[in-house]
């Protein structure tokens, strides 16, 4: 079967500022896509040239297998959420969400029976008559989706739909866009600035940096394998551990050295990765700083420590230490011994690191 | 004094702001009325003289109120007195405005919202330039259309009638109506036009049914602008119209300067109240929208 979405080698100009450079994509159908980068990295832009709101200078763009590069929005069998929600101020909420379905001419019954129904799957039943300017942001939120849901498109579009709403209604809201996907099995791209949205909502990330793809995979795949050092740094909270190291070769291992402030290097050694450049980059997640008796896997190697600060954080402690004069931060469980100022012995899980080439960022392992 | 005020403590001192703010508005208030009055006194001036009867007004004291009320003078000035050689009032000139200023009105208005709706939301090449030539229309001294206005209305068949009128008030007021219409159109996210066009609308099906609903504040300004603007108009109304064709603005010049012998200021007095009436009528009437259409922004989602 073709692919749902299929964008080839798209680019996109204003006047002279190239703003996307030549962007591949493409997603199965029930896949949920997440394009996640910084603020001005492209991302509404190819959402917007996705829709057709926004004409292509370049490449081409398949939905449902069928090339809609020069085709109008109105035709290419999407709905989209928008930011602001869009919604139109001097209509009510039935209105709103039917009014898709009265431009195409679809028979008032139809139109009756699946306003009950979306306004019955998102719990909006009592706002119905009511205009946009009387609903709270989270209603808001709730009759946007409907307006899309009610229209069962191929391919669902979402631009930041959740980046208006308080932190609590925001969590809320991702678990219920998470769990109406699975229920309709439906195709969508969702834009988020927001890594956390991305790694929870995703089956298949995109991450954009200056309209240049960075990365595409799953979820799993963006953690634990980022392709360069902007990914690495991007995704993940607390951002990956990026520490300068000097790899030697020694016997069958790598030998990675890591500057201390005071005092000798620490030493770890790398049994699987031995073809690596003398200086590296290297990238440890977090949690894969450990305390040595909790951390169990058979590639753990244990170095002394001096931690600087430890931050309590309810279920986890994170405890900050210079290394290759970079602050370097643990995840400790949360009744950790580990003092300021005192040395602590850590399990690193050599198993899990990165290592990048310093000069490109590219990943080498 | 000063010991007692500093002794009675903050309550003391709220009550003399108080005071001191009742007073300030007292004032205010007394310079608004003083203000109203003096603009009000000409009105003052014509309907308590075109109240009065010719004998009256020129024994009796020019401020005065009327002795004997009579409505002979408006009775003249609506269908007796003499414009020129035709002596039927302004009634006939009043129907001419009225068939001028109202599809000159209504055609401006749409055109404009129309225009603005296109400058705002669809921004094709050469939006602004388009937008500034529209602008600098409005700062067109009227003498310099005349003559070429003249002999495009010639041109065109429609010189020195009612149709041919209501073009040149379209014309001339389509700057403005544009700017008004396209400046509030501005204030509208294009993500509304974004999100109607994926619900499959089109250029006009956006406009009427999202745009036009949310224009009343708009509408309504730009109804008051045009229809004084058009209604009060004389230079046009006595350049481009011909006997039958004139508007109620040259109607009323015609009566104040043609009159032989005694000068009737009781039925001048009464034809221009008449011919004011539908302005002041609007303003009374939609005035408190015109504020609100002025200073309303942008849309609430
Ligand atoms: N109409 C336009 N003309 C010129 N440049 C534009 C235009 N619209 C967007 N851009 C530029 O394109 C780039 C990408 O914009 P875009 O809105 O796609 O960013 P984004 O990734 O969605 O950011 P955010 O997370 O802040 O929404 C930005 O640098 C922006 O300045
Ligand atoms: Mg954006």
């Amino acid at each position: 079967m073709s692919p749902i979405l299929d964008v080839k080698n798209l680019y996109k100009n204003y006047g002279a500022t190239a703003v996307l450079h030549d962007i591949n994509v493409s997603i199965e159908e029930g896949d949920f896509l997440v394009l996640v980068g910084p603020s001005g990295c492209g991302k509404s832009t190819l959402l917007n040239c996705i829709a057709g709101l926004e004409p292509i200078s370049g490449g081409d763009l398949f939905i449902g297998g069928q090339n809609m590069t020069n085709v109008s929005p109105k035709d290419r069998d999407i709905a989209m959420v928008f930011q602001s929600y869009a919604l139109y101020p001097t209509m009510t909420v039935a209105k709103n969400i039917t009014f898709g379905m009265k431009v195409r001419g679809v028979d008032p019954a139809t139109q009756e029976a699946k306003l009950k129904h979306v306004a019955a799957q998102l719990q909006i039943e009592q706002l119905l008559h009511r205009k946009p300017g009387q609903l709270s942001g989270g209603q808001r939120q709730r009759v946007a989706m409907g307006r899309a849901l009610v229209r069962d498109p191929k391919l669902f579009l979402f631009d930041e739909p959740l980046s208006n709403l308080d932190a609590k209604l925001r969590v809320e809201m991702r678990t219920e866009i998470k769990a109406l996907h699975q229920k309709l099995g439906a195709s969508m791209v969702y834009v988020t600035h927001d890594q956390i949205e991305a790694m929870t909502l995703a089956t298949k990330i995109v991450v954009m940096k200056g309209g240049v793809i960075q990365q595409i995979g799953s979820p799993a795949e963006i953690y634990n394998r980022p392709a360069n050092l902007f990914v690495a740094d991007f995704m993940g909270s607390p951002a990956m551990n990026l520490i300068p190291a000097k790899a030697r070769r020694n016997g069958n291992g790598t030998k990675i050295e890591i500057a201390r402030k005071d005092g000798e290097p620490i030493v770890l050694t790398d049994t699987r990765n031995t073809d690596l450049p003398e200086d590296v980059i290297m990238g440890v997640r977090p949690e894969d700083i450990a305390d040595p008796a909790r951390l169990t896997s058979e590639h753990a190697q244990i170095a002394e420590c001096l931690i600087e600060i430890v931050e309590p954080a309810g279920a986890d402690t994170y405890a900050v230490m210079q290394l290759g004069g970079k602050h370097v931060t643990a995840r400790l469980h949360a009744e950790t011994s580990a003092k300021a100022g005192a040395q602590q012995s850590l399990a690193f899980d050599l198993g899990k690191v990165s290592y990048f080439e310093p000069e490109t960022g590219q990943r080498l392992n | 004094m000063a010991d007692i005020s500093s002794s009675g403590g903050p309550s003391m001192a709220r009550s003399q702001s108080q005071t001191t703010k009742l007073a300030l508005r007292i004032i205010l208030y007394l310079a608004l009325c003083i203000f109203a009055l003096f603009y009000l006194m000409p009105l003052f001036v014509m309907i308590t003289t075109s109240l009065k009867s010719l004998d009256e007004i020129r024994t009796g004291d020019l401020m005065s109120l009327p002795r004997d009320v009579t409505f002979d003078a408006w009775r003249s000035a609506w269908s007796e007195a003499c414009t020129g050689i035709q002596c039927e009032g302004v009634r006939p000139f009043f129907w001419n405005s009225v068939l001028i200023a109202i599809p000159g009105v209504l055609i401006s208005t749409l055109l404009g919202a129309l225009n603005g709706y296109v400058v705002a939301q669809w921004r094709f090449k050469g939006a602004n330039i388009f937008f500034a030539l529209m602008l600098f229309g409005c700062f067109i001294p009227f003498q310099v259309v005349l003559l070429p206005m003249a002999r495009m209305l010639g041109v065109m068949g429609i010189a020195g009638t009612i149709p041919g009128l209501v073009f040149v008030h379209v014309i001339y007021g389509l700057g403005f109506t544009t700017l008004f219409f396209r400046n509030y159109y501005v204030s509208i996210p294009d993500e509304l036009t974004k999100a109607a066009k994926v619900d499959g609308a089109g250029f006009f099906r956006i406009f009427w049914s999202i745009f036009l609903p949310l224009s009343l504040p708009i509408i309504v300004v730009t109804v008051i602008w045009q229809f004084t603007q058009i209604w009060n108009d004389f230079l046009f109304g006595v350049s481009f119209s011909q006997a039958g064709t004139q508007p109620v603005t040259v109607a009323l010049n015609n009566i104040v300067n043609s009159t032989t012998g005694v000068k009737e200021y009781n039925v001048d007095m009464a034809a221009a109240i008449i011919a004011a009436l539908p302005t002041l009528f609007v303003y009374v009437v939609a005035g408190k929208y015109f504020i609100r259409g002025l200073t309303a922004g942008s849309v609430k989602g």
